[in-house]
């Protein structure tokens, strides 16, 4: 394997990118996620040491790194989770401020170990990915009125597209904690996707499933990004599946970014290769 | 045979009364996962607030909507001043921020409104009224009725509202809610005001019963064993429960206490509950956790 540090885009050349440095000049204009030197740390263990980065409209970023390097950390800070120590998160230009706002802004996320309500259907979990934004009035809900039944048929009518893209429609009114882990998986990704993010945080989509599963789950993914025009940012550790899915890899190790660039360019880099040993015979 | 109907739909209407308390119980319980101990005050401090606005001449109606005012500003309070501070804290934490804040809320209520024991008289008579050879209290009969109603009213609320939906997906997982954007802080406030405005229908009933006072916030300790019988995140276990409690001790005084020399009624819905946590330790209507490892 060849070491081309200098090919990878994005950043200044050099032996290996630097991520201490703020977004270089001449910003992309489409910019969607701006990270910013962002630190986190807990009780003294570095788990983000300023990180920055960015993802474009319409990309797809896998998040890459070996155990502990700081994936999920980055992913919490990003959905506001968790409150970085330093540093700031840009969403199309503005500061992103807690998960409060997450969904309002644009922004979904599925998590490493399924956030679903089990004790639902997959119709009203997916249904329940729209509903912030339902405007009508606590009376007008309970009563049935005005824009209440305009809203719940609107919320189903979007879940209903979904589960169509995801081919769940055959567990549509299955509770979701009876469902087989591949399919929860799904239908959180459904979910997610009931709320037509513009940006789609995934953590670990694919972990756990066989090798039929993850193909399936690949292919929703790129349905998603090309039908829906969604936005990706996922982590995932099958470097197979990240090399076919993305257009962009950040490399992180140590809570610190090694690499940013295109698939091939990170694939090439010398400290990637240090990082991960022998891992890319997948 | 009539005379053990009449026990039974005695104590069937006494339980009702039970699950009134135990639903306030469930309600937060489901909403941010804490026990909590205040329930009893809060049943003190609105059938307090009531009756002492009803004595200073404030006509019925009016008294109940100040009084429910004050629940809903009792419920925002609580959520700003201690959920909130608490969120992510250990559930003990929380647990026992409850029990301070039943402390606070026993000490404001006398505080401001006296100790001395107050009558509440709704206008319903005690006088029995006979449907065959079975005669029950118009009184039981008209809290029964109350109770279901409102049971009914917030049954369909939570059904059909947001909010309910809210409720049942931060009951199911809160990480997943947050998720999906609900409003955690939002329904924290609405839900503690439901169960003010439970507190407040309870205490008005067992206020007329036993009169207006301090031990009116003991009554949370005889909705625990309705919960474990009930389950804690059922409301419908609640229900079930208190019709339990109420009916099996009413019974067991009258049945098996003489050959003890009576006073069972006291204890025999814990000795029945520590039975359920024996053979069923989820409750009647409680989730089983089935962890997949």
């Amino acid at each position: 394997m060849t070491t081309t540090p200098s090919a990878l885009h994005g950043s200044s050349p050099g032996s290996s990118p630097d991520s201490g440095s703020p977004p270089g000049p001449g910003q992309p204009p489409d910019s969607l996620l701006d990270v910013r030197r962002v630190s986190l740390a807990f009780d003294g263990i570095h788990a983000l040491d300023d990180v920055s980065f960015e993802v474009r409209r319409g990309e797809v970023c896998a998040l890459i790194g070996p155990n502990g390097a700081g994936k999920s950390s980055m992913l919490n800070v990003v959905s506001g989770l968790y409150a970085a120590q330093q540093g700031e998160v840009r969403f199309e230009g503005q500061v992103l401020s807690g998960a409060r706002e997450l969904s309002r802004r644009g922004i979904a996320r599925t998590f490493q170990n399924i956030a679903l309500f089990r004790g639902m259907t997959v119709l009203e979990n997916v249904a329940l990915g729209s509903d912030f934004r339902a405007r009508s009035t606590f009376l007008e809900q309970a009563l049935r009125v005005g824009r209440a039944p305009r809203e719940e048929r609107r919320a189903r009518d979007e879940a209903e597209v979904i589960i169509q893209l995801l081919d769940i429609a055959g567990h549509r009114d299955d509770v979701v904690g009876r469902l087989p882990y591949g399919l929860q998986k799904r239908v959180e990704l459904a979910r997610a996707l009931s709320a037509r993010p513009k940006l789609l945080l995934l953590d670990e989509p694919m972990a756990g499933m066989t090798f039929d599963e993850k193909r399936d789950m690949c292919r929703y993914l790129m349905d998603a990004h090309e039908k829906l025009g969604t936005t990706l940012v996922l982590i995932e550790h099958d470097l197979g599946v990240v090399m076919d899915l993305s257009d962009h890899v950040i490399v992180l190790d140590y809570g610190r970014k090694i690499a940013d660039g295109s698939p091939e360019a990170v694939r090439a880099d010398a400290a990637v290769v240090r990082a991960y040993v022998g891992s890319f015979e997948t | 045979m009539s005379f053990f109907l009449e026990v039974l739909i005695g104590g069937l209407l006494a339980g009702v009364m039970y699950s009134m308390v135990a639903i306030g119980f469930v309600l937060i319980y489901k909403a941010s996962g804490v026990f909590n101990f205040a329930q009893g005050a809060m049943v003190l401090f609105a059938a307090l607030t009531f009756v002492s606005i009803t004595e200073r001449g404030v006509p019925f109606a009016l008294a109940l909507v100040i009084t429910l005012a004050a629940m809903f500003a009792l419920a925002i309070a609580v959520e700003r001043a201690v959920l909130r501070p608490l969120v992510n804290a250990p559930p003990l934490s929380l647990f026992l921020a409850t029990l301070g804040l039943a402390y606070v809320l026993e000490g404001l209520a006398q505080t401001v409104w006296g100790t001395q024991v107050h009558g509440l008289d709704l206008g319903i008579s005690d006088a029995p009224i006979g449907a065959g050879a079975v005669s029950v209290s118009r009184f039981d009969l008209f809290a029964a009725a109350t109770a279901a109603s409102l049971v009914g009213g917030l049954g369909a609320l939570f059904r059909w509202t947001r909010a309910g939906v809210a409720l049942r997906a931060v009951a199911d997982d809160p990480l997943a809610a947050i998720a999906v954007g609900i409003d955690l802080r939002r329904l924290w406030a609405i839900v503690w005001g439901a169960a003010g405005v439970v507190a407040l229908v309870a205490g008005l009933l067992w206020g007329a019963r036993v009169g207006v006072q301090f031990s009116l916030s003991l009554v949370v300790l005889k909705a625990l064993p309705v919960l474990i019988i009930g389950g804690f995140s059922s409301i419908a276990g609640a229900i079930a429960g208190g019709l339990v409690v109420g009916a099996s001790e009413k019974l067991a005084e009258v049945y098996v206490g003489p050959l003890v020399n009576g006073g069972i009624e006291t204890w025999f819905p814990y000795v029945l509950a520590l039975g359920f946590l024996l053979v069923k330790p989820a409750g009647l209507f409680g989730e089983r956790s089935i962890e997949r490892v």
